[in-house]
């Protein structure tokens, strides 16, 4: 059999500021790679439906941030559970080569990937010899 | 323990804390049996029905399979997490692999009445227990 997948336990947010909204707050698991035009940023969030995505680049700061329909669980009652339910949210400081004016986003079974295109000026050109 | 709404933003920190309540209870006990810890899963009642919800970002609903066999339930499938070609890696923390997963739930099911939803990464199994555990009301004859 192939590798298993290795249980990773929810982690709880523990931020600078303080939070006024009730409830509690995970950091969502996160890959982030680059490409030649662009970084992208990956980001695990079971349960949040694309409109309750909020995504924000202020002063050079990404700001991710999710909202789960706790609705469905309002009839239910808990007898059994391994992991805890909560919004997620999470921020990277985005470096100043990106433009940020053409930042994408999508959403496909609970990974939220964003696409963060570099500036024209920060894309690597290879000079040819002549 | 019902959660009742009283407004929207009352109710998850009212569903966290009645999952806290029951959170490593000992419920389900030895009854898990087959391979791996992944995926960590939740289970509530609804009424007579039990509600089984598993947390499965990335995981594709064709890479899926949810079984139900007497009292069992068995979730199995693959995550995998891929990269574009040339790409490097800054972070990584998704991980990726295989899994299988059987429960032991304690009342028979009625596989015929199960219904699985698959949502925004979250897998929701509604099992109805078999008629055979179902409470029947007896007359009583005076």
């Amino acid at each position: 059999m192939a590798e298993q997948v290795a249980l990773q336990q929810k982690k709880e947010l523990n931020p600078a500021q303080e939070r006024t909204e009730a409830g509690r707050f995970f950091s969502p698991y996160t890959d982030i790679h680059e490409t030649a035009a662009a970084v992208v940023v990956t980001v695990e969030m079971p349960g949040v439906d694309k409109t309750a995505v909020d995504i924000l680049v202020e002063k050079g700061v990404l700001t991710i941030k999710g909202t789960v329909d706790a609705g469905k669980y309002e009839s239910l009652r808990p007898i059994y559970s391994e992991y805890n339910i909560g919004n997620f949210v999470r921020t990277f400081t985005v470096s100043t080569k990106i433009d940020s004016g053409a930042i994408s986003a999508s959403m496909v079974d609970g990974v939220l990937t964003v696409t963060l295109p570099k500036a024209a000026e920060a894309v690597a050109k290879r000079i040819t010899v002549n | 323990m019902v959660i009742r709404m009283r407004d929207p933003f009352a109710t998850l920190a009212s569903v966290q804390r009645a999952m806290d309540s029951v959170m490593g209870g000992d419920w389900l006990g030895t009854r898990t049996a087959g391979g791996g810890a992944y995926p960590p899963v939740s289970v509530f009642n609804d009424g007579e029905d039990f509600v089984v919800v598993a947390e499965l970002a990335g995981v594709r609903k064709e890479d899926l399979d949810v079984q139900v066999r007497g009292d069992t339930l068995r979730i199995k499938g693959k995550k995998s997490v891929a990269y574009e070609d040339k790409a490097s890696v800054h972070r990584r923390e998704r991980e990726a692999g295989e899994f299988d997963r059987t429960l032991t739930l304690p009342a028979q099911l009625d596989a015929a009445k199960v219904a699985a939803e698959y949502r925004d990464g979250v897998l929701t199994v509604r099992l109805p227990r078999a008629e055979s555990e179902r409470p029947r009301t007896v007359a009583i004859n005076a």
